[in-house]
């Protein structure tokens, strides 16, 4: 066993001389806080040999003992504390009665260090040890977690922390981990099958005929008949923000509940940067620091120019890095409330363990709009429904400042079409003929600025296994996302968009795509089934790209859930409209009813897994992206 | 009949789901069993258990079912009817099925073919509409349809209808032809978990045309409201 040569829970203090007993005795005060902690922090390992060694752990979160997946005892598993510019070398053993395995999420490296079963390598069986060894080229906040069977929903997840070789840009005295997670005291099989049994079985906020009779009451029987109508007809559910949720989940920031809370002590004049990691097997959060603004700095690993926000939405699997300076003589909460509101985890940051700081109530429990339908039509039709009941800020209310907001999207959308007139013109086109069985064949749009594709559902798309289609997916871009459209004008938040990212340094590669690949993101959520296309991973042909080709990749959304797609081995370089700082990033949220385009360059050979990091889309919503050398025809 | 279940069909089950699909975990073998009503019903004389349940096995498309439906009265059967159907998901919102039906009570009993198209209509009815066909050209038609309003997240109030219709009178099980019987429910149940929720409610059936006829004659009643308390689980 590789023992770290200390904890560092603050590079800063480090270089700067401060010891890391000091870090270690902040650590020793909030454990012996008044409430007081169940169990220790993750341990932190650094160096570049590493022996990890998974296994089960008793564990209590809830009240209950459950037996969770841990590595080296420990859940969340330890912070790797990485070098840029070094081999790593870990040593993984499994002590598991099953196959297990780890992928370093986010990481460069070759595709039989990356740690999906069936594609890099044939897993972990359990006594064996695997040693990983690959070169650390980048820096930033990653995580790991295992690819094996439902062992990442068990705690199998941890943090990576890399230090750049090169001075960091971002200036800041002390950082932490803010790892995120779910856990449930039920086997990941069971929730799995209930929810095929019952897709709605962790819903327990459906509306009800209360909520009938008070949308009567303020808009009449007829606008409330026509705005239930077409999700009454389409037989979707307005409420199906989340699959599984606070019924089962009990969400955790860096391994602690929501009851004990996770604590970081600063400093006065402290600037203190927060590595957010989502960690959850099914949970989107939404973030904020009541009485602190925060200046996001690094998304996926990537440092981007800072952007000010109150408040961000992170997506399972992603990552984001905010520096914030809080008061010398106050403690902040920091609240991650999850995406359907039905809980939250929390920590606390102060500058001494006794003091602590109110929990604030968890905003209201979103709506979806039509516009998640990906019915730009309809959009504008709500346009008209929400400006009156906009003026009340009831729950109700919710469903209107969402389908405004949604719009307020839709008009950045125009916005930008305006810049680039040719994109706009299209919009028009798909709007007026529907956009069915035209194939993919302009040569693609330039770098940066997004697809101008035709919308194509292939004839996969059409059979039971998917409910339903986006006719007129709108960008994403500018749209905060489902529940948080309408933050600025309700509480003055501002709230991060993915437009608002700029990568801090200027895109590597800038050719324009060779070519185009369109890839919708299907489902049937009443049969809770997953799939690329139409089609599952169990039945899906590869998709083949060239190695050195550069080429986009425009994901349509025809589902009602936001998915947050991973694609291992090669950045997704995220077009948000600026070809020269294009943000790099291994994972990406897809908004209900939505295109997202990203650029990505083949420059790793390999067998590459590309999937929803939602756990339980995963097993359908999967492909292998498959890098080969060339000679293959585009 | 948990003999035959056990015996018979889940092996059955077990040995066809594997050869249909192997690996693939995205879309793994389920068993769901379902009580949609265990309940008593208060009548003027001895008062009926009723039960309705299903049992399906198999893959997110494909499944095979056996839908039993029976009434008890003092542990004898007045009704006992049981279905095996082969299942296939159709369109999103629609399963095909097919496969045979068996009255067991009344006696004497019937045998019939089935097909059956069962799913969720627009506006969230559940609807099973399916058509018989019986020895000696016997035919029967049925429509089912329940609905489901959320009174609050676990207390739901759930109407049922359902419409029997027979091409031939079958004097020997008490069904003339045409529009035979019809039965409407209203329960109230509360779900204290998804898995459990007891209910109370009431049962209106009556009888038709010529099956009216025949009940008459047998001193049956032709219409019957009943009061009803039991209970709806599934695992
Ligand atoms: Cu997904």
């Amino acid at each position: 066993m590789n023992t770290p040569a200390f904890p560092r829970l603050s590079r800063r203090r480090f270089v700067t001389g401060a010891s890391a007993g000091l870090a270690l005795a902040g650590l020793g005060l909030s454990l012996t806080s008044p409430k007081a902690q169940a169990k220790a922090l993750p341990p932190v390992l650094s160096g570049n040999q590493f022996d990890l060694s998974i296994g089960y752990l008793p564990v209590n979160f809830t009240g209950a003992d459950r037996s969770a997946t841990a590595v080296n005892g420990s859940v969340p598993a330890p912070i790797l504390r990485w070098k840029e510019g070094e081999r790593v070398t870990l040593r993984v053993t499994n002590h598991l009665a099953h196959d297990s395995s780890i992928h370093w999420h986010g990481m460069i490296l070759p595709s039989n260090m990356d740690g999906v079963p069936g594609l890099s390598f044939r897993g972990i069986a359990p006594g064996e040890t695997y040693e990983y060894q690959f070169e650390v080229n980048q820096n930033g906040t990653y995580w790991y977690h295992s690819h094996s069977g439902w062992q990442e929903q068990t705690g199998l997840y941890g943090a990576i922390v890399i230090e750049p070789k090169d001075p960091d840009p971002v200036a800041y005295d002390r950082d932490y981990v803010v790892l995120l997670s779910d856990w449930t005291d039920e086997d990941p099989g069971d929730v799995y099958a209930k929810l095929k049994k019952m897709s709605h079985y962790y819903n327990f906020q459906e509306r009800t005929v209360a909520d009938l009779w008070r949308d009567i009451k303020e808009k009449g029987v007829a606008r409330t008949w026509n705005e239930r109508q077409m999700w009454n007809a389409m037989r979707m559910k307005q409420s199906d923000i989340a699959d599984v949720t606070g019924y089962t989940y009990t969400f955790l920031m860096n391994g602690e509940t929501p009851d004990s809370g996770w604590t970081g002590v600063f400093k006065r004049g402290e600037k203190v940067r927060l590595r957010f990691i989502n960690g959850a097997a099914m949970t989107l959060f939404d973030i904020r620091i009541p009485g602190l603004k925060m200046t996001v700095v690094a998304s996926d690993g990537q440092n981007i120019e800072p952007v000010s926000v109150d408040e961000f939405r992170i997506g399972v699997a992603e990552t984001y890095d905010v520096v914030v300076e809080p008061s010398g003589d106050q403690a902040y909460t920091v609240f991650a409330q999850s995406m359907d509101r039905s809980g939250y985890a929390r920590g606390t940051l102060t500058p001494d363990p006794s003091l602590t700081a109110e929990i604030p109530d968890m905003d209201y429990r979103p709506l979806l709009s039509h516009g998640d339908m990906g019915m730009a039509a309809m959009a504008g039709m709500d346009h008209g429904g929400s400006a009156a009941g906009h003026g009340n800020h009831s729950q109700h209310a919710a469903s209107g400042g969402d389908h405004s907001g949604h719009n307020m999207g839709g008009m950045h959308h125009s916005m930008t079409g305006m810049d680039h007139g040719k994109h706009s013109m299209k919009g028009m086109d798909h709007r007026r003929h529907g956009m069915h069985a035209s194939s993919v064949s302009d040569k693609p749009g330039p770098a940066g600025f997004g697809s101008r594709a035709e919308i194509h559902h292939a004839p996969s798309e059409f059979g039971p296994q998917v409910d339903m289609r986006a006719e007129a997916p709108q960008s994403g871009l500018h749209d905060p996302g489902v529940g948080l459209r309408d933050h600025a004008q309700r509480y003055g938040r501002k709230v991060l968009r993915y437009g608002d990212i700029r990568n801090l340094y200027p895109t590597l590669d800038r050719r324009d795509p060779e070519r185009e690949i369109q890839i919708h993101l299907t489902g049937n959520m009443a049969r809770y089934m997953w799939s690329l296309d139409g089609i599952r991973f169990a039945d899906a042909e590869p998709i083949r790209l060239t190695y050195g080709e550069r080429v986009r990749i425009t994901l349509v959304n025809d589902t009602m859930m936001t998915h947050p797609i991973h694609l291992h081995g090669l950045w997704s370089e995220l077009e948000t409209g600026d070809p020269a700082a294009i943000p790099r990033k291994h994972t990406l949220l897809v908004q209900p009813g939505t295109k997202i385009s990203y650029l990505v360059t083949a420059d790793a050979l390999g067998r590459w897994a590309y999937h929803c990091h939602l756990m339980y889309h995963m097993p359908g919503m999967m492909r292998e992206v498959r890098v080969e050398q060339g000679g293959r025809g585009v | 009949m948990k003999h035959f279940y056990r015996y018979v069909v889940l092996p059955a089950l077990l040995l066809w789901a594997t050869q249909v699909y192997a690996g693939g975990n995205d879309d793994p073998f389920l068993v769901m069993g379902k009580v949609d009503q265990l309940e008593l019903r208060q009548t003027e004389g001895d008062d009926p258990v009723a039960f309705e349940g299903q049992l399906w096995a198999g893959h997110d498309l494909n499944k095979l079912w056996l839908k039993v439906d029976s009434e008890r009265v003092d542990g004898d059967y007045e009704e006992l009817e049981l279905q095996a159907l082969y299942s296939r998901a159709v369109t999103p919102f629609w399963n095909l099925q097919v496969g045979a039906r068996r009255d067991i009570k009344p006696e004497p009993d019937r045998n019939w073919a089935v097909l059956t198209l069962q799913g969720l209509a627009p506006y969230q009815f559940e609807v099973e509409a399916s058509l018989f066909v019986g020895e000696s050209g016997r035919t029967a038609l049925r429509l089912v349809s329940e609905y489901e309003m959320l009174l609050t997240q676990r207390l739901i109030l759930s109407p049922e209808v359902e419409l029997n219709v027979y091409g031939h009178n079958d004097p020997d099980t008490g069904v003339g032809s045409g529009l035979a019987d019809v039965q409407a429910g209203l329960r109230l149940r509360y779900e204290m978990r998804r898995e459990f929720a007891p209910y109370i409610g009431l049962n209106w059936q009556k009888r038709y045309g010529n099956s009216a006829d025949l009940a008459a004659a047998e001193g049956d009643d032709i219409e019957d409201l009943q009061f009803v308390v039991g209970l709806r689980m599934w695992f």
